[in-house]
């Protein structure tokens, strides 16, 4: 009982913290603060909840049991973590989105492709193409192979359809002043193109950081090596160890967000003249 | 005319250079298996007999798409026509099972996600607090928590749809509330200052310019969550093992190396969603005529 009352407590002042910050005016570290607090406050809630209410650690087990799990488990969580995600996901999303931006600077030079590609680029990229999942690992194999193999083709189009995008993105008026410059196509494509059509490529790197993840996890539920984490994920739930589990999907949770916040900052400094970057 | 050929014909060659290059991908990915029964048999195989046979066997690498299609309307039209619609063979009863778990999962997602929305849209606190997570939720890749989340609420007693449509619901919110909170961000100072002369309260101010002004925003982000939904629904039936539904076919396929049940299973999912997404299109379309935002 204790449990779940303090926790509430905490609950009720941290908010109470958080509407005093948020009436501040807007600094870096109340930004940062507010969503921090709200974090915590999450965390002890869950905490005291299943403290507090006796849930069955094998239903959902506290922050506390899944720390200890995750500092005593490291080894096997470093060579999961090296399987999926170094192995299978980014090398799938280098070759992924390396074809698709190749891919997006070939079809530019023909509006009929185009006009072709992106209308079945976007309808691809909205089908459940995790549903290849289970056909690439019978023609890869079951290694990392097929996982990376996976992540290609999960992000090729997003990337696609976001790469022509940007491709189209200059203006007339800046076209028309590399034509008078005489600049060749080349040369317009270096120096106005390609940087033009930088936020749409960073916009579809970004989507693609999560799916390139989710595929390479996914794909382990069909075969695997004895090693992964989709692997370790599917087996510990069979076994009913869901600290374990959540050891593993703080992993993914990390590596995902830090993936996603690398993108973020090389796009930062890639397209520092875009007004979504400035500081107001 | 002159938008016929603007439009149609460039997807036309697109669709079309892919149908030849899946018929040639099926003769190079399956010819291995042609040449060594041939070499079994002791036949020397010419280029059609091995063609011909690289498009009709039983258990393919790559199935010729008209596999493909023989076996959907073998699970579907032939099955309606001997009135077995819902016999446990026939894909229809599969994708009415994943259709009813994404229906509900985009219903709740589209509901969450619209009072997030509300929520942050109208609540400094919660626009700092809620919105830097509602972020960071999605980089976790919740497809991986889906084992975890149907097992853990089948142990708890809830079974059937609902773990399911939990996982559908956690993926379609997201866009909606990004979208949402974009779209009731949208009306300008201009807009907002009018509504102020009128003296309008807050809640006239969301009933009569917020909400209105976001319905753009808001189809444009259901289109992206209904698709993200049905992704849901098909990885959450993976791990309840293979009892029914279009991913259980999709799992049940790969056990048994039938490539052409596997095939057809992802065909159907497609259709289901694109016909899913092109329905919100339709409805977008009415609304946003009966709305005047339409030109």
């Amino acid at each position: 009982m204790i449990w779940i009352v303090s926790s509430l407590v905490f609950w009720i002042v941290a908010w109470w913290i958080n509407v005093r910050l948020s009436h501040l005016p807007r600094t870096r570290s109340a930004g940062l603060a507010v969503p921090a607090l709200f974090g915590i406050t999450l965390l002890v809630l869950w905490e005291g909840m299943v403290r507090g209410l006796e849930i069955n650690p094998v239903l959902l087990p506290a922050p506390s049991a899944i720390g200890v799990q995750f500092a005593s488990s490291l080894p096997i969580l470093w060579v999961d973590f090296v399987q999926t995600f170094v192995k299978g996901a980014l090398s799938g999303y280098a070759i992924g989105c390396g074809a698709a931006f190749l891919m997006a600077i070939a079809v530019d030079r023909s509006p009929f492709l185009q006009r072709g590609l992106l209308p079945v680029g976007n309808f691809v990229a909205a089908l459940p193409i995790i549903g290849m999942a289970p056909i690439l690992v019978m023609w890869f194999g079951f290694d990392w192979q097929s996982k990376s193999a996976v992540v290609v083709v999960m992000v090729f189009f997003p990337m696609l359809v976001n790469t022509v995008q940007g491709l189209q993105a200059s203006d007339h008026m800046q076209r028309d002043l590399m034509q008078t410059y005489a600049a060749s196509y080349p040369q317009a494509l270096m120096k106005l193109r390609l940087p033009a059509a930088m936020p749409f490529v960073f916009n579809g790197l970004k989507i693609c950081t999560t799916l390139a993840l989710i595929g390479a996890i996914v794909a382990e539920f069909f075969g695997s090596p004895i090693k992964g984490m989709g692997f370790r994920i599917s087996t510990e739930v069979g076994r009913l160890a869901l600290d374990m589990v959540w050891a593993e999907i703080a992993v993914a949770a990390l590596a995902g967000s830090a993936f996603y916040g690398c993108v973020a900052m090389i796009e930062k400094a890639v397209t520092f003249w875009h007004p979504s970057q400035r500081r107001g | 005319m002159n938008w016929l050929a603007q439009r149609v014909v460039p997807i036309l060659a697109v669709v079309a250079a892919i149908f030849v290059l899946w018929y040639a991908g099926a003769v190079g990915l399956n010819a291995k298996w042609a040449y060594d029964k041939a070499g079994r048999a002791g036949v020397e195989l010419s280029f059609t007999q091995l063609v011909a046979d690289t498009w009709s066997q039983d258990k393919p690498k790559l199935p010729a798409p008209h596999q493909v299609v023989q076996e959907i309307w073998k699970t579907t039209g032939a099955m309606v026509l001997s009135g077995r619609a819902f016999s446990k063979r026939s894909l229809i009863f599969h994708g009415w099972i994943t259709l009813s778990s994404t229906l509900l999962g985009f219903v709740l997602g589209t509901a969450l996600g619209i009072i997030l929305a509300v929520g942050i849209v109208h609540n400094r606190a919660m626009d700092m607090s809620v919105m830097p997570w509602v972020i960071a939720s999605q980089t976790i890749p919740i497809l991986a928590i889906a084992p975890m989340v149907i097992v853990v609420l089948n142990a708890v007693g809830v079974s059937g749809l609902l773990p399911k449509a939990v996982i559908s619901m956690y993926l379609s919110f997201f866009p909606v509330v990004v979208g949402m909170v974009k779209g009731l961000r949208s009306p300008d100072h201009m807009q907002l200052d009018q509504m102020r002369t009128w003296y309008a309260s807050g809640s006239e101010t969301f009933w009569k310019l917020r909400l209105p002004s976001s319905m753009p925003y808001l189809f444009t982000s259901v289109k992206v969550a209904m698709a993200a939904s049905l992704v849901g629904a098909i990885v959450a039936e993976l791990p309840t093992g293979a009892v029914a539904g279009l991913g259980a076919r999709l799992l049940a396929g790969s056990y048994y190396g039938q490539t052409i049940q596997i095939w057809s299973a992802l065909i159907s999912a497609a259709v289901l969603a694109a016909s899913l997404v092109a329905l919100v299109g339709v409805i977008q379309t009415m609304t946003l005529k009966r709305m005047g935002m339409l030109r």
